[in-house]
């Protein structure tokens, strides 16, 4: 038998998946556990039991996702450090103005219109770096989009404060209109898709990617500037309740993911054309696309399912039906049954190529929908965010 | 056919006697109708998000008009998700998945339970992801190393010795199979779960002529059994307004353009209902004051109901869902535009009620119908988007005695706009259109008394006749043209004028008057003429507008300023506009005693935990299928002359570019122990040497 030391220099690893776990993953699990406890402790008069769990269950997620992905534990590590700085400094609301750090960096209208200028500016890197072939630039593009993802993501948290600084009662997770969730779909667009770019070790979707995270942005950048959104508004009573800590944000995972799949449908059509060409520049061959377009397909479709059941248990407690044929509720429908199809088709009828990349596109106009066309043009009990 | 090896004739008998019911099945199992139901379910539910459903019929009517209106009608638009052709395509699809499911599934257990393991060397060397070594290790050797990888890559195994050699079957992720089973199944289980909880059953015996819809807008007590369901043990979903102090014991459960009444096990009162605002006016909570009693409640049970936290009682659960008036009576004084110089009107009245008015020409009846304390929005008839708390209103409906009706908005107090304080009256002729809103100025009192006074001291025959001596002598006066005789005359011109301003406006009259005086002389005769005449129009307006401040109590002597100024023309271009307000009376919310009503959802929902249960299971499955990957590894494992050799395949059907990545991994681990081990048995075969 052979010792482990040995197995190692072999270039195995006899052990299993907690086995093989650095100190580092666990100090950095437990400093996040204690900080966890810390704050359920910290923060129980404005928590109930559920918020509590939700709490609990954020850092399970966060574990679970740091040590399958090890960028994610650095990125965490920033996140809160930066965070924590800004709250530091932020007593009440003036200092935003006042404070240096909070008024050019680190408020939430600072950190949010950082995160726009960086992912404009990742883009057209990534699209450089594609058609150049330079590795530099695919590098800069990643570095600019892990730094606009930790921008948003502090700009959120940052603002989550600041929800409580303006008055306790008026605090709440900053995910219940508009301009806030874009801000998240952003950026968790932005950390699935560099979980993908990890993954299948290729840069070349970066732009493609971000051409639909900087269409996001310029909608938030119009919202911001010509509808004032990012105020701070206290809440509707339907939307005071803990549901929608988990609602939301299991949606736009799902949201993120099918944007991605969407995207990379249009590299995929684009490369079809001229297959020799784009794969000299690059792109990754047909095979590969087509595997990454499943594989955020069937992340969004398993995260959408449990945001459509979230939604449901929700709809069952604050309206009194778990389906009513709301207008939102029958578009997620829609929007599950399309991409059910699209499973369908590819797994048991073995469809592949064009045709099932331009219906993932099609698809990210019929999420697109769900996602605001509802709001904007049909009525019905999903009443945050109206234009 | 002919390409179909032995056993084609075979089947092709059988096939002759397939029944009918198999092909059905086949067709029912089959992945094209699927994925056609699953489209065409998804196109069909647009339908219902583009109609708005189970809206009042009267609104249909007029949105499409008699013809389209039956057509949509026939097709159940109007609901549906209930019609029947979209619940024939659910029915469908269920079928369709149970079919899969019931063929599919025990070929799925099967495969998880087998392990392959009669594979040939032939076979193996066919698969895509294989990889071959000739090592110096006994057989026994590397039957040990290659059991060890697999075990550490997750894979059960089954040994088999086919004699001349040993084969070494490896399977992991089988489960993968189980999350289709379960997918499917839940899709099932959640289709039945809501069939239970929608209101088939409750339309069933619609049909069957058990139950009577009820669509008159009548008492409780009134309605007949034959719209009634006693409290029983099924399921419904219906609303309940209940006014503050009163109490109910049903619930309305809405069918198309009717209802039936579902009675309840217990009576709920309501003590208060609340409503509280956060500083942008913005409601901030919504709670009303229950108490719950029934033969099976012991004791009352006082509980405060919040939106987000429903109260449940066995099985039923109350919703705190909307709310709106419970008949608030207003003190409202109402103002005759006529010009009849009358006392305005002490009204009093309650939401949501009728009643008649006598005013000089005929009847109106008047029907209160709505009533609100807090407004928060943007003023209306202005360009101004910042919301705004513009305090109580009410909306009425004026009738006239042929039956024609006027719809009013107004608001209570007035509202500043640009510095200027108007009151708000919105008028409409039908519901479907916007209310138009008129603005009335109100006085440094903050009241619409100097208006509405000035308003009747112009178009009474009698104040105006007043006025336009006052002011006609004054212009004279003025004009050094003192000669009391002409007075008469010079008024009667004032009083056109005044009368051509109302109804045309300041600038018809001027032009009016140039051409008027076009025939009269030189140019600077005209000129003067002129300006007399604009000078008697401004004496009496302004005559006419003192009458007015005096009866509304303003003190006469005092010095005007500008805001005197601004009401005064705000006033004069108001006032031709009411000739468009279409009935000769202004209502004036003078006080209110506010009586709330809040509206109860009130479900009994026995299928929601089949729901949840197939939720549950909805979830498992899909984690299964997309994140347990069924991958399969034989090593084969034969003496070859001197050495041993190892073939190693693998398989996954589902996922096969990342499993040659893994399989890819895997070659290399296989390397690397064969390596390993070789170098320890070298390192014992040199110490034997
Ligand atoms: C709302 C309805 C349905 C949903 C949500 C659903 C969901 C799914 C999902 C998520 C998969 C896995 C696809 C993948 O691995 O990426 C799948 C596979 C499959 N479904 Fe469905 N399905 C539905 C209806 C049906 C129906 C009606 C049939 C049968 C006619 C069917 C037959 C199958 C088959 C044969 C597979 C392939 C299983 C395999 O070997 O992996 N499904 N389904």
């Amino acid at each position: 038998m052979s010792t482990p030391q040995e197995t190692m220099q072999a270039g195995f690893d006899e052990r299993g998946f907690f086995r093989r776990l650095s100190a580092f993953d666990w100090l950095w699990a437990l400093a996040f556990l204690a900080g966890t406890i810390y704050a359920s402790m910290e923060f129980a008069p404005w928590m109930d039991r559920y918020e509590q769990g939700i709490l609990y269950l954020s850092w399970a997620t966060l574990v679970a996702v740091g040590w399958m992905w090890k960028p994610a534990r650095l990125f965490s590590i920033v996140v809160t450090l930066v965070t924590l700085f800004a709250l530091a400094r932020y007593p009440d609301l003036a200092a935003g103005q006042s404070d240096f750090f909070l008024n050019y960096l680190l408020s939430s209208q600072a950190a949010i219109m950082w995160m726009c200028a960086l992912f404009l500016a990742a883009t057209p890197v990534y699209f450089a770096g594609l058609l150049l072939r330079s590795e530099f630039l695919n590098k800069l593009g990643t570095a600019l989009t892990w730094l606009a993802s930790g921008a948003g993501f502090v700009g959120l948290l940052v603002r989550w404060w600041e929800s409580y600084l303006i008055a306790p009662d008026v605090g709440r997770i900053p995910v219940t209109n508009l301009y806030e969730v874009f801000v998240l779909f952003a950026f968790t667009t932005a950390l699935i898709y560099l979980y993908y770019e990890h993954r299948y070790r290729t840069r070349a979707m970066g732009g493609f990617v971000g051409l639909i995270i900087c269409a996001s942005i310029g909608f938030l950048l119009w919202y911001h500037f010509a509808q004032g959104a990012h105020e701070i508004e206290p809440l509707i009573p339907a939307l005071q309740s803990w549901w929608m800590k988990i609602h939301v944000p299991t949606n736009f995972v799902a949201y993120g993911a099918f944007a991605i799949a969407a995207m990379i449908g249009v590299a995929y059509v684009i490369q079809a054309r001229n297959p020799q060409k784009w794969q000299e520049r690059g792109l990754p061959s047909a095979d590969v696309m087509d595997d990454l377009m499943y594989k955020n397909i069937a992340l969004g479709f398993a995260f959408f399912t449990i945001a459509t059941i979230l939604g449901a248990l929700w709809a069952a407690e604050a309206w009194g039906g778990y389906w009513s044929w709301d207008p939102k509720e029958t578009w997620s429908l829609i929007t599950w049954l399309n991409y059910a199809a699209w499973l369908h088709l590819r797994f048991t009828k073995g469809w592949r190529g064009v045709p099932m990349a331009w219906w993932a596109i099609i698809g990210l106009f019929v999420v697109t929908f769900t996602f605001l066309g509802v709001n904007i043009f049909l009525s019905g009990l999903h009443s945050y965010g109206e234009l | 056919m002919a390409s179909v090896p032995q056993e084609a004739g075979a089947a092709g008998r059988k096939r002759q006697t397939r029944s009918t019911s198999v092909i059905l099945l086949n067709f029912l199992g089959s992945m094209n109708l699927a994925i056609t139901l699953l489209v065409a379910i998804a196109i069909a539910s647009v339908i219902g998000t583009v109609v708005q459903q189970n809206q009042p019929y009267e609104d249909y009517l007029s949105k499409f008009g008699p013809f389209w209106f039956q057509v949509f009608d026939n097709l159940g638009l109007y609901d549906v998700y209930s019609a029947m052709w979209y619940l024939a395509m659910l029915a469908f699809l269920v079928v369709s998945v149970s079919v899969c499911l019931v063929r599919q599934t025990p070929g799925m257990l099967r495969e998880m339970g087998k392990f392959r393991e009669h594979q040939q060397e032939r076979s193996l060397r066919a698969f895509r992801n294989h990889r071959e070594w000739q090592t110096t290790l006994q057989p026994e050797e590397v039957e040990a190393v290659a059991a060890r990888a697999l075990k550490h890559n997750g894979m059960r195994m089954r040994r088999k010795d086919h004699g001349h050699g040993v084969l070494l079957a490896g399977m992991a992720g089988s489960s993968n199979r189980i999350g289709y089973v379960l997918t499917h199944l839940a899709i099932v289980v959640i289709c039945v779960g809501g069939l239970v909880d929608g209101n088939l059953m409750l339309k069933y015996r619609e049909w069957t002529g058990d139950l009577t819809l009820e669509t008159r807008n009548i008492p409780v007590s009134q309605i007949g059994e034959e719209s009634r369901i006693p409290p029983g043990r099924g399921s419904f979903r219906g609303m309940v307004n209940i006014p503050e102090g009163a109490g109910a014991r049903v619930v309305f459960l809405p069918l198309r353009d009717g209802y039936i009444v579902q009675e309840l096990p217990f009576r709920i009162e309501v003590e208060e209902f609340r409503v509280e605002h956060w500083d942008t006016g913005e409601p901030s909570l919504f709670e009303s004051d229950l108490i719950i009693t029934g033969d099976d409640i012991d004791e009352p049970i006082h509980h405060t109901l919040r939106v987000n936290h429903p109260l449940i009682i066995d099985g039923y659960a109350i919703y705190q869902s909307s709310f709106g008036d419970g008949g608030s009576t207003l003190n409202l004084r109402g103002w005759s535009l006529l010009g009849d110089g009358a006392e305005p009107l002490d009204i009093e009245q309650r939401v949501s009620s009728r009643e008649e008015i006598e005013i000089a020409d005929g009847g109106l009846t008047l029907e209160l119908t709505e009533f609100e304390t807090f407004n928060t929005r943007r003023v209306p008839g202005t360009e101004n988007r910042e919301m705004e708390e513009l305090g109580p209103s009410f909306e009425y409906r004026l009738r006239a005695a042929d039956g024609s009706a006027r719809e009013f908005h107004n608001y209570m107090r007035p509202v500043d706009i640009d510095g200027r304080k108007f009151f708000l009256s919105g008028m409409r002729t039908t519901p479907q259109e916007p209310f138009r809103y008129l603005h009335l100025p109100a006085d440094r009192n903050d009241r619409p008394d100097t208006f509405l006074f000035f308003h009747d001291a112009l178009s009474s025959e009698e104040g105006l006749r007043d006025a336009s001596e006052r002011g006609a002598w004054v212009a004279m006066q003025e004009f050094g043209l003192a000669q009391e005789e002409l007075v008469p005359q010079v008024a009667a011109t004032g009083r056109e004028l005044v009368r051509q301003l109302l109804d045309e406006g300041f600038g018809a009259v001027m032009t009016d008057l140039e051409a008027r005086m076009a025939d009269q002389g030189e140019e600077s005769t005209q000129q003067s003429l002129i300006m007399f005449s604009r000078l008697v129009l401004e004496r009496t307006l302004w005559e006419a507008f003192s009458d007015a401040r005096e009866a509304a109590g303003d003190d006469l002597e005092r010095e005007l300023d500008e805001a005197d100024q601004h009401f005064f023309q705000d006033s004069l271009s108001t006032i031709p506009a009411l000739a468009e307000y279409g009935v000769p009376l202004f209502l004036e919310l003078d006080s209110y005693n506010h009586r709330q009503a809040t509206g109860l959802q009130i479900a009994r929902a026995p299928g929601a935990n089949i729901v949840y249960f197939g939720s549950a299971l909805l979830v498992a499955g899909i984690f299964l299928l997309f994140y347990v990957s069924h991958r399969r590894v034989w090593c084969w494992i034969r003496r070859d002359g001197e050495r041993t050799m190892l073939l190693v395949a693998g398989a996954n059907q589902r996922d096969p570019l990342s499993f040659e990545r893994k399989f890819a991994a895997l070659g290399d681990e296989f390397d690397k122990r064969l390596r390993a081990a070789e170098s320890t048995t070298d390192r014992s075969d040199s110490g034997d040497a």
